[in-house]
């Protein structure tokens, strides 16, 4: 077996440049076609702008466990949509180097009615794996679900958390070069928190790249290195975890 | 897994040939569309006693009522039951695939909020569902066509042609319907109730082609259904081989509504991530 190359830990895998999400926002509702018809021949079509992010500069390195924080609606997940290429932004760019894997929270993409096993699949190629690929290592992804006996019951007789372990077992599965990761971090009860903690701290060794969104102040202080804070799309502070948690909840005083 | 693929790398500038990477991307999903459309045939009758065979029940019931009514209006044609069927289940593969198509797009839901994922694979696998009840309905229509005394001749297998040129049509229609439909709701309901109802009626499935009055007739050929139905029937109720005119115009529909479709949906790519 070759052994892996050495991460090289100084690379930047992310890059977040000049990046802005700006939503239009009709002043008032134009839901249907005819009213958007008549209002445009009157010239009555008035929108304001929102803009979700607003020029947003940063990069995060390889093997960065990389903290986003802010209060509701201060464009975190917005820039994770970013970062994982469901939305483009309006102004800047954003780039990423590897293969991105989103922690999908609580079964997002479980079907009710299929089994576990008709599930792994359907998850896994959602993640965009081949059907061959997750064919192999279907076991593996079981095993470490530890749901081996209830694999072939509909997922709707799962408990929350054994869909939650069982989402993470496919998405962790292979190591990606970026971990997507909004609000929880580790899933299921305190055992398997503790082997998902693992199995990230080893990735994260290897080179993987998280990207973390909590409100859990006390665990981005303990598993990121560097945090980021946004406030109303904008970006307040970048650098040193503790520190960013520290000015966001305001026991240190803002320069800005 | 075990093999180390090239690392993807991805560029929000990049807006080069988009048309041409989205595709590249769809194809890379394959096997999500198999799997998508796996789920939408199982689940739909997990809970139900029989299972797949409502798939054949649901033409079949449909046949029965319309040909019970309207073999007394039109007895002329031979075989009422099969001409009719064989113009239903065309129509409700296209109806079906391009209403959920367009649905899965436009209400799109959870999962397009969280994970990328090309946006088409969702239509494209309604797609996909559609050709898998248009198949298996094949039973009950074969069974329908030898009891009113219809056999089925050597150009039966010929079926296909015109399955595959109205999945790009249907894929067309969906994805230009669907990019319109984000923005305003309702395109979609126009389309998906009167639009669809108006379309039918026009289109000779359930009567003969000669009832219609002259100025009606020299219009059909406008109608881009008309001409699938009467190239799906040829190797199937009439057993037939097709007129090559005929597969040209179709080939030619097909072909333009999907391209058309594919360019405006990926124009529409960044308005339709914005809005759901």
């Amino acid at each position: 077996m070759k052994l892996p190359t050495v991460p090289d830990f100084d690379e930047p895998v992310i890059g977040v440049e000049g990046a802005s999400v700006r939503y239009l926002v009709p002043r008032e509702h134009v839901g249907t076609f005819k009213e958007y018809a008549i209002r445009k021949i009157q010239r009555r079509i008035f929108n304001d702008e929102f803009w979700a992010l607003r020029n947003v500069n940063f990069q995060v390195k390889k093997g960065e466990i990389f903290g986003v924080i802010g209060a509701n609606g201060a464009g975190k997940s917005t820039l994770l949509k970013l970062v994982a290429r469901i939305m483009r932004p309006s102004e800047g760019r954003v780039w990423v180097k590897g293969r991105v894997a989103p922690l999908l929270a609580m079964g997002a993409g479980f079907h009710p009615e299929l089994s576990g096993r008709e599930n792994v699949f359907l998850n896994g190629t959602l993640l965009g794996y081949s059907e061959k690929q997750i064919r192999e290592r279907f076991d593996a992804i079981v095993e470490f679900a530890e749901l081996k006996e209830f694999i072939d019951a509909p997922i709707r007789t799962f408990s929350s958390g054994m869909q939650a372990r069982l989402g993470f077992a496919v998405a962790t599965d292979q190591k990606p070069d970026i971990l997507i990761v909004d609000e929880a971090l580790a899933v299921g009860d305190t055992a398997f928190q503790e082997k998902s903690l693992g199995r990230i701290r080893e990735y994260q060794q290897k080179g993987t790249t998280t990207l973390f969104v909590s409100h859990a102040m006390g665990e981005i202080e303990r598993t990121c290195q560097r945090a980021a804070w946004l406030h109303h799309g904008q970006l307040m502070f970048i650098g040193d975890a503790k520190e960013a948690v520290d000015r966001y909840l305001g026991r240190l005083p803002n320069t800005l | 897994m075990s093999k180390e693929i090239e690392t993807p790398f991805y560029d929000s500038a990049q807006q080069q040939n988009a048309w041409f990477l989205e595709m590249i991307e769809t194809l890379k999903y394959k096997d999500l569309i198999i799997h998508l459309v796996r789920r939408d045939v199982t689940a739909r009758y997990k809970r139900s006693i029989l299972g797949v065979a409502w798939t054949m029940i649901n033409p079949l019931g449909m046949m029965l009522i319309l040909s019970v009514i309207f073999s007394q209006v039109f007895t002329t044609v031979e075989g009422y039951a099969a001409y009719i069927l064989s113009g239903l289940l065309m129509w409700n593969f296209f109806s079906q695939s391009t209403v959920t198509g367009i649905g899965s797009i436009v209400a799109g839901g959870d999962l397009f909020r969280r994970i990328y994922v090309p946006r088409s694979i969702f239509a494209i696998s309604a797609i996909g569902t559609g050709i898998v009840n248009l198949i298996i309905s094949l039973v009950p229509y074969l069974i329908v066509s030898i009891a009113v005394g219809k056999y089925p001749t050597i150009y039966f297998p010929l079926v296909i042609v015109p399955i595959i040129l109205l999945s790009f049509f249907s894929l067309g229609i969906s994805l230009i319907v669907a990019s319109v439909g984000v923005r305003f709701a309702d395109v979609v309901e126009v389309y998906n109730n009167m639009g669809l109802t108006a379309w039918m009626y026009l289109t000779p499935i359930l009567y003969p082609l000669d009832v219609l009055p002259p100025w009606l007739l020299s219009l059909e050929k406008f109608n881009p259904m008309f001409h699938f139905i009467k190239l799906f029937r040829d190797p199937l109720y009439y057993g037939n081989m097709f007129y090559p005119q005929l597969l040209g115009i179709c080939f030619l529909l097909s072909a333009i509504t999907f391209i058309i479709g594919w360019i405006f949906f990926i124009r529409m790519n960044d308005e339709i991530a914005y809005r759901s």
